[in-house]
């Protein structure tokens, strides 16, 4: 039996607020327990929630970045349920008047190709406390700091149909949130988490099964796992003629093991109502505009203007452009010289080896892009030779220097390109080598020919000390050889 | 002394015949003396009562006192006093200290005015009697003669009695579907119930938040008008509070009344009313008609059903409100609980009171899935009708006037049997909170020796008005000066 | 208007409120008696009328983005049930 699989996001993301998002209270990270907890935050009798206006420009900001409808007249609703981490006994959240409306994220695949994924709808809602289960002797400790940070979350409809389109969307929306500046984007400290809903249903059949859902995934390599293991188990019980039950499911990344969780969402009836205590959220165009002023250029638009201004092909373009960071570094490499596809191959290729190499990202590169320009001018103008050049790169991020031009000087590495020497020095080769000519200039097949080129070569770089420029060595053989 | 208004003994205190010292010690005496007749005080404060009359004292020799500097008065137990036991009437808070004042409370606090204590409550501002108080029912001043104990009414029964039985001038009190301007009617003082929105709700314990309001008891409309001053205005901590410009209230008690337009419900004086009780509004009416006024027959075509509607959004409102009290972080927890579920469900089930819990399962049943639209919904369609008469109303009238409750004070225990006997004490005021709309309780006369109020509702942020015909009233009448037995 | 005694018991576990034995005939007896009378409701005609969540026609104004809270741990937890280095205490919860 074949199977389609399909897969639906639900993802909080914690927005970079100064304070949370129904109380004045910090919203910094790392504080000691309960030490930005305010009487609102902790549900003190009395209290009432005042929204924080940041939180919605950042949720406008977020919905002009998705294509989305704003929603002019958002309403909060409470969610009611018990936990310890949820002081009032319900969370305030949205309903049927979220602040973001039907919106889409383009995303592309490994084999070049993009798919749209659409967002259902994203809401501005509360976080809760944290529980920290050790250490209590048979108790578990509740911390209220994280109660009240403002969330968006974001509702995708079932279009991913792979782990691999899944994690592509998801990593597409950390960039997102993290390069138009309303969330952090770390991860580990939970900024983003992504819930995954999964169902599967015979191949090509209209129906969708029951789902399943996922929580609280926060890397993508756990997301990309946690759904091959439920795929796996989703198609184990199916193909054993049983029935998917739709529940909850923690996945455990470091045991690659899945539970249900513990009845907590069945057993729920959260008797959603308007929260009498806020009224309806009213966004002009004014807002709306003021929200679009402070989107910087977004990674599709940046795309686009890649290929446009630069020629970039679609490839290249898009791995330049995702991150806002990478981008940067790049138009700086491109600044210093004209040619932007050789400044491309460097960034992709040798630079973004080196940073993986080396568990960096490009913030914490010791070369800028500047210096990488200049070094990509000099191998454009003929100044090194590619194997010259991946010198002046090794030098310049160990820092023996700053500048390309004082490494290439300082190693002799400038190449001969005096055509009239280096015909002088071909003459001189080609007169020490009479057989190898002869052969050469009797091989019929021209690619047989080409390869030996390579037996000259040596010899050439050897008189040149290494400083003859290859590819005018080679078009001076080629002529003088003739054949 | 006790006997004086506010008003009057802001004059005593600002001739110098007494000091706030002083009076506070007699209002103390008194309370000590008598309360225990009525249990109108859950805490009282003394110690700090008497210093804040020390600071008064000193801030008057200093020229810097104003109206209420030194005037001592009462909260009802339902408003955060910082460092001061704030109960709300139940077990659940019995032991709750808050560390902060409600807006409430600290407006009081900067105008100068010695808080004597906290009164008592129904449990939660839930009921009509204020016998459903963890700290005991109180007894109504008024029909103590044939050794029968009568209600105060409720829930601000404790505000009521206190200030009836002149243990405290004034006192603050909370209205959800009556509670002040019943309780103020059934122990013959003046209560004001203001638009909602008018006063901050912050540190005002939530019971219904869409219905809530604070709002002002004294026995008379002038001490009204003066504790709206202090109460009214914008709070920034309170999404549902009113940024509008909050005017002297005593300024315009004296405007005349003639030409003033007062519509009288029909819907309101039905067969179901006693002649008794009809007689007494009927001729306070009729006093307002020798002061100027008009009268016309006006409809609420809807107000039979602002009952159903309030006894469902009430105590929808109420299951999520309440759902904080759970043991974790202040109030009553339950000894020894086993698990989480022990913990929450053993705490909500010892901490509160039948009639809470009868009206958190109700507001839980009406949210819950497939009873939704059918309740909740549909309530709140309801009372977008019932809101709609009153704007119609408006458009013909300046005020409207109806008997305050069916019947005077009824006898402890008489309706705690069947908890709709006790709901229908609300016939009258509870369209007023769903609508939204201020209405003030006057004494009006006498049915069986217990006093009755008479009921003036007005438009939308009307107060002024309302404190105006209710002075008015009180200029040519006496009802609101006489003193139990 | 009867309401089951199924329909209380659930209704008590979403409420979290213990409900003994003995007092469920009451209940039933009370809020039957409620129920009958928010019954009354049902008698009305709303068709096209618009819900009234709020008795004022306003819109929510917003709180700039500066913090003005500052640490009042210990004051809130001078109040608290049981607390330990500065954590709130429920009996172990299992996820």
């Amino acid at each position: 039996m074949q199977w389609d699989i399909v897969i639906g996001l639900e993802i909080h993301v914690q927005l970079a607020t100064k304070t949370k998002i129904f109380s004045g209270s910090s919203t910094a990270f790392g504080a000691e327990p309960n030490t930005q907890a305010s009487a609102v935050d902790l549900a003190m009798p009395g209290t009432l929630p005042v929204p924080n206006e940041q939180a919605f420009r950042y949720a406008v900001m977020f919905g002009l970045a998705v294509n989305a409808e704003i929603g002019r007249r958002s309403v909060f609703d409470r969610k009611n349920y018990f936990y310890p981490d949820l002081p009032k006994g319900y969370q305030t959240t949205q309903l049927d008047h979220p602040i973001v409306g039907p919106g889409f994220v383009d995303i592309d695949l490994e084999d070049g190709s993009s798919k749209r994924v659409r967002i259902h709808h994203a809401h501005l809602e509360e976080d809760a406390g944290k529980s920290l289960h050790e250490d209590f002797d048979g108790m578990t400790g509740i911390d209220l700091n994280r109660a009240g940070t403002p969330l968006i979350e974001i509702v995708t409809e079932p279009d991913m149909n792979s782990a691999e389109e899944a994690v592509a969307f998801a990593k597409k929306l950390h960039s997102l949130v993290s390069s138009i500046g309303i969330c952090d984007g770390d991860m580990s400290q939970g900024s983003l988490r992504f819930d995954v809903n999964i169902s599967l249903k015979p191949k090509g059949s209209d129906e969708l099964g029951t789902r399943t859902e996922t929580k609280n995934l926060n890397s993508f390599r756990f997301m990309e796992q946690a759904i091959a293991h439920e795929v796996e188990r989703q198609m184990d019980i199916l193909e054993d003629g049983g029935r998917i039950i739709q529940e909850t499911r923690l996945y455990n990344g470091d045991r690659d093991e899945s539970r249900s969780m513990r009845s907590k969402e069945e057993a729920n009836d959260y008797r959603y109502f308007p929260c009498p205590d806020l009224l309806p959220v009213v966004i002009d165009d004014a807002f709306i505009e003021s929200a679009r002023d402070l989107l910087p250029e977004l990674p599709d638009e940046r795309k686009a203007r890649f290929k446009e201004q630069y020629g970039l092909n679609d490839y290249d373009a898009r791995l330049l452009s995702d991150d806002a960071r990478i981008a940067a570094f790049f138009e700086e490499a491109v600044g210093q010289g004209k040619d932007a596809k050789l400044a491309a191959n460097w960034v992709l290729g040798e630079f973004s080896a080196r940073l993986n190499a080396e568990d960096k990202t490009v913030v914490q590169a010791p070369i800028t892009g500047s210096q990488l320009g200049q070094l990509v001018a000099r191998i454009a103008d003929n100044t090194v030779s590619s194997s010259g050049a991946k010198k002046v790169f090794e030098a310049l991020w160990n820092g023996d220097a700053d500048n390309a031009d004082a490494i290439i000087e300082a190693q002799g590495l400038k190449q001969v390109s005096d055509t009239g020497a280096l015909e002088q020095m071909v003459d001189e080769v080609l007169a020490g080598m009479p057989d190898q000519v002869a052969q050469y200039q009797e091989e019929a097949d021209p690619k047989k020919q080409k390869k030996m080129l390579g037996g000259f070569m040596g010899p050439l770089m050897k008189a040149s000390k290494g400083q003859g420029n290859p590819k005018l060595f080679n078009e001076i053989l080629v002529r003088k050889l003739g054949g | 002394m006790h006997n004086k208004s506010v008003a009057e003994l802001s004059r005593e205190l600002e001739s110098g015949k007494i000091s706030s010292v002083e009076l506070t010690h007699e209002f103390l005496d008194r309370i000590k003396a008598e309360d225990r007749q009525y249990n109108s005080f859950i805490t009282v404060t003394e110690d700090q009562a008497l210093a804040d009359a020390k600071t008064a004292d000193e801030q008057r020799a200093a020229g810097k006192a104003s109206v209420w500097t030194g005037v001592p008065f009462a909260h009802k137990d339902i408003f955060c006093t910082n460092g001061v036991a704030t109960t709300c009437g139940s077990k659940m808070l019995a032991n709750f200290v808050p560390p902060y004042d409600a807006t409430v409370t600290a407006n009081f606090r900067a105008a100068g005015a010695v808080c004597l204590g906290k009164t008592n409550m129904d449990e939660f501002a839930m009921g009509s009697s204020n016998e459903s108080s963890f700290f005991g029912a109180v007894t109504n001043p008024w029909g103590l003669g044939n050794g029968e104990k009568r209600v105060p009414g409720g829930s601000s029964g404790g505000s009521a009695a206190a200030i009836a039985a002149r243990l405290v001038p004034a006192a603050t009190a909370t209205d959800t579907g009556g509670s002040i301007r019943q309780p103020a009617a059934l122990c013959g003082v003046t209560g004001l119930k203001p638009t909602y929105g008018r006063v901050s709700r912050y540190g005002m314990i939530a019971f219904a938040s869409s219905l809530d309001q604070g709002g002002t008891m004294a026995r008379t409309a002038e001490d009204n008008a003066l504790m709206l001053n202090v109460m009214a205005g914008f709070d920034p901590k309170d999404s549902t509070c009113v940024d509008r410009a909050v005017p002297d209230y005593t300024a315009t008690l004296n405007e005349p009344l003639k030409g003033l337009r007062i519509g009288l419900p029909k819907e309101y004086f039905s067969d179901q009313l006693s002649p008794a009780m009809e007689q007494q509004v009927r001729n306070a009416v009729k006093e307002y008609e020798k002061l100027g006024a008009t009268v016309k027959e006006v409809s609420l075509p809807h107000a039979k059903l602002a009952i159903a509607a309030y006894y469902v959004i009430a105590p929808a409102e109420a299951s999520a409100n309440l759902s904080r009290f759970d043991g974790v972080r202040y109030g009553y927890r339950c000894d020894n609980p086993k698990d989480l579920n022990d913990l929450y469900t053993r705490t909500r089930a010892e901490g509160f009171g039948g009639e809470v819990k009868r009206r958190i399962l109700v507001g839980t049943y009406a949210l819950s899935a497939g009873y939704f639209d059918a309740y909740y919904l549909k309530a709140q369609k309801v009372r977008r009708l019932i809101q709609q008469d009153f704007v119609n109303a408006f458009n013909e009238v300046d005020v409207l006037m109806s008997p305050v409750t069916p019947s005077p004070a009824f006898v402890q225990g008489e309706k705690t049997s069947d908890p709709v006997t006790m709901y229908l004490e609300d016939v009258f005021t509870i369209a007023v909170n769903l609508a939204g709309v201020p209405a003030m309780s006057v004494p009006a006369g006498f049915v069986d020796g217990l006093p009755v109020g008479l009921q003036i509702i007005g438009n939308y942020f009307e107060e002024a008005r309302l404190l105006n015909a209710a002075h008015q009233y009180q200029q040519v009448t006496d009802w609101h000066q006489k003193l139990p037995q | 208007m009867t309401i089951s005694r199924e329909d209380i018991e659930k209704v008590a576990v979403l409420a979290r409120i213990r409900l003994d034995e003995e007092q469920i005939p009451a209940l039933e007896n009370d809020l039957g008696n409620i129920l009958s009378l928010v019954d009354q409701l049902s008698a009305a005609d709303t068709n096209n009328v618009e819900p009234l969540a709020h008795p004022l026609d306003a819109v929510q104004r917003l709180r700039a983005d500066e913090v003005t809270e500052t640490n009042q741990r210990e004051a809130f937890q001078a109040i608290a049930p049981a607390t330990e280095s500065g954590l709130y205490l429920v009996p172990r919860v299992i996820e």
